[in-house]
């Protein structure tokens, strides 16, 4: 397996169906008694988050928990340590220091986990960098998409949001494409990257059309700030032309999926009803998030003879 | 009295257009003889066997954070990592701090140049006041203080206002000043960290897209034909800016332009593992762009190759990217980039190449003595260079005070023998002499 897992780009289609196989498993020990398994009894987890989050982060106690794993918690402003605090570099070396085995991080700045691998000597897991990636939250979308659909092969996956500025598309398209799924990208045209057809996504910045050919629909967040920078006029016409309310949602086939990454904005997106609809999967993802961070932690630091869990 | 003899090198002179094999004798701080077979008993021999003895370098560009980061760079650190990398003049920007806006400060830091004695270090003034785009700098007495100043920019940043560069432009040609100007449509580029493309999408790095350069570049050459200002366009770092400037000097505009070693050497590539020591301002930008760096290079499109040199303390280049300030040093490695990079690929001949690193360089900046020729009774600022010897970059090396740069454990060609100022070897045998020269 992996020493450190940074971006989507590092797992071929049959480690991520080793990835998704043993979360299959593992999410067995959810339903026991004693939710824990003895496997990372000894080693250190620590959660290093420079920016707010409150899933992903108790998402990864919780797995490394369950794998008797101890955690720490560490949170940080990010800023450049020249104007203040200690700098990033200080902190993994104090890590180290300390003896973890892998750190979690999350940072507004793209890229910090690959700089944070070229320091520590511990297993790196990035929890979402910037506008880069956010690998695991791609691996459990895949996980919850494989509980509805056998296949990924010729799936068809709606993306619709900010694109851009989104680490939770990256990823999602990266792995989405790996495993053969056919990922169509909506949104206002400011939203969309130029460069989206050569990741391998077709674009359609009109989401009706596609709709009705589509799997699931991956809705993502809107951010506020987005507004305010201009690119696209109002959350009003955001919700107008991209949201997907019941009557967008009628449009799709029967057996389709919506999906979030959440937190959700109701109303903006997301329907208030969509959202609440057995169709919409948003809880699942949260539940096979916990099974997919445990298998992640179990393969890159627990498995007893890890070439041969590769 | 000091007498030198250069002796058994291939003598490159741009400037008279001539490359032999010849022997140099230097007496006085200047050239006496060039010849075959020369003999100066009293003379100290300086070994120039399979060497290049050509002008010494001239840097259009160079940042040297003195006055206000002596911890990254002072003009003495700076001056020994130029004699280095064999410069005998350094054109000094003035994005200091305090800004070099004022007379007083331009002839500081000449003087503070003047006094570490190894290369002529000539200060630019900026062209606004604190670099703000708002208010005219000092420009005529700095123009006339004993600095002299010729080269007014606000490198580091663009003049985003078109009414206030159309003022400045206008003001400077009255001192027969030179208008260089740092491309970046602030609007455009804000918040980003590299070349906006193919890469920066995959990375999530917010990018400036290259039109950020060339709108600048193209409303300048429009308020150079205007005004009738010299401009000069820094750092130039992709197709479309050089294309601008080939078809402005058709058209008889005068315009010159410089490009950076590593916007010809490297690519947008080097951000792939997120190495803040690859972050610059302009960016380094696709092959195509690199490519046509070069080709502007090579057909004069672009005059001189300057070192954009931008020293930072390692605890600023060491953290997140995004937080990372731009730059990377450049003195000590422009002559084994140009060597290894144009000249030995072919894209440029070594005279050419030499002309671009110190004649065409010398005669924009106006320097008397700089440049070549090579010729008696020329002040002898020379340079003698291997330019076949390998080295490999290593940081830790660097006389530069700071050791920002992406390009560690690169091999290059062409090393640095003996580099002269005004007659005196500044390096002798590849050894920076300046503690000689002090005993003196």
């Amino acid at each position: 397996m992996i020493k450190h897992l940074l971006s989507m780009d590092q797992l071929a289609a049959k480690d991520i169906t080793l990835i998704l196989d043993t979360a299959e498993s593992l999410r067995q020990v959810t339903d026991r008694p004693i939710k824990k398994l003895p496997t990372l009894r000894g080693r250190t987890v620590c959660n290093l988050f420079y920016e707010a989050s409150t899933r992903t982060r108790i998402s990864f106690e919780l797995a490394a928990k369950r794998l008797s794993a101890d955690v720490i918690n560490f949170s940080a402003d990010a800023k450049s340590s020249v104007s203040k605090g200690e700098s990033f570099k200080d902190t993994a070396w104090t890590l180290e220091a300390m003896g973890v085995d892998a750190i979690v991080v999350r940072h507004g700045s793209s890229g910090a986990p690959h700089q944070l691998s070229n320091w520590a000597t511990a297993s790196v897991i990035n929890a979402g960098d910037g506008a880069h990636e956010h690998p695991t939250q791609a691996l459990l979308d895949l996980f919850s998409m494989r509980e509805h659909f056998k296949d990924f092969s010729g799936l068809k996956v709606a993306i619709v949001g900010d694109i851009m500025h989104s680490r939770v598309a990256r990823s999602n398209i990266k792995g989405l494409i790996t495993m053969g799924a056919d990922v169509t990208v909506s949104g206002p045209p400011t939203l969309i990257p130029p460069q989206v057809a050569s990741w391998g996504a077709k674009v359609s910045y009109d989401i009706e059309p596609i709709l009705p050919e589509t799997d699931v629909c991956y809705l993502l967040r809107v951010q506020q700030e987005r507004q305010s920078e201009q690119l696209f006029p109002s959350l009003r016409e955001y919700a107008a032309l991209w949201g997907l309310d019941a009557r967008r949602m009628k449009l799709m086939p029967e057996q389709s999926l919506v999906m979030h990454p959440g937190p959700m904005n109701r109303g903006v997106e997301i329907g208030a009803d969509v959202s609440e609809s057995p169709r919409s999967i948003v809880l699942n993802q949260v539940a096979n998030g916990l099974a997919v961070r445990m298998s992640l932690l179990y393969l890159m630091l627990g498995a007893p003879n890890q070439e041969a869990a590769a | 009295m000091s007498v030198y003899l250069i002796r058994g090198g291939r003598v490159v002179d741009p400037a008279a257009g001539t490359d032999r094999p010849a022997d140099v004798v230097v007496r006085d701080g200047v050239v006496s003889d060039v010849g075959a077979g020369l003999d100066a008993p009293d003379a100290e021999v300086l070994e120039a066997q399979g060497a290049v003895v050509a002008p010494g370098l001239v840097d259009l560009h160079c940042h040297l954070r003195e006055p206000g980061r002596e911890d990254e760079e002072t003009i003495a650190s700076a001056s020994r990592a130029a004699a280095a990398g064999g410069y005998t003049a350094l054109c000094a920007m003035p994005n200091t701090d305090p800004v070099a806006d004022s007379a007083a400060i331009v002839e500081k830091v000449w003087a503070t140049g003047r006094a570490a004695g190894l290369v002529d270090v000539v200060p630019a003034g900026s062209i606004s006041r604190g670099l703000q785009g708002l208010r005219l700098a000092d420009i005529g007495e700095m123009a006339r203080s004993a600095a002299r100043v010729r080269i007014f920019t606000d490198d580091g940043r663009g003049v985003q206002s078109s009414l206030f560069a159309r003022r400045a432009m206008e003001y400077i040609v009255g001192f027969d000043g030179i208008y260089a100007e740092h491309c970046e449509d602030e609007s455009l580029a804000a918040g980003g960290q590299m070349h906006e493309g193919e890469r920066s999408a995959v990375l999530g790095l917010r990018g400036i897209p290259s039109e950020a350069e060339e709108l600048m570049a193209a409303r300048d050459i429009a308020l150079a034909r205007l005004t009738g200002c010299r401009l000069h366009l820094l750092h130039v770092s992709c197709a479309r800016t050089v294309e601008l400037v080939r078809r402005a000097k058709a058209e008889g505009i005068r315009v010159t332009a410089e490009a950076t070693p590593h916007h010809f050497t490297l690519t947008d590539a080097a951000l792939e593992g997120y190495d803040p020591n690859a972050k610059v301002q302009p960016p380094l930008r696709t092959e195509n762009d690199r490519l046509a760096v070069i080709a502007g290079l090579a057909d004069g499109t672009l005059d001189a190759v300057a070192t954009d040199h931008a020293p930072h303390a390692l605890e600023e280049k060491d953290q997140e990217l995004t937080f990372a300030p731009p730059g990377m040093v450049g003195l000590e490695l422009a002559l084994g980039l140009t060597l290894t990079e144009l000249v030995e690929p072919g894209h440029l001949g070594l005279a050419e190449a030499l002309d671009r690193l110190s004649t065409a360089p010398a005669r924009l900046l106006g320097l008397d003595g700089h440049g070549g020729p090579i010729e008696p009774g020329a002040p002898a600022n020379l340079v003698v260079f291997d330019p076949s010897a390998g080295w490999e970059v290593d940081p830790d090396a660097f006389h530069s005070k700071s050791r920002n740069t992406p390009l560690a454990g690169r091999k290059l060609r062409g090393r640095v023998l003996h580099t002269l100022f005004k007659g005196r070897p500044t390096v002798r045998d590849g050894q920076v002499s300046d503690r000689e020269l002090a005993a003196r």
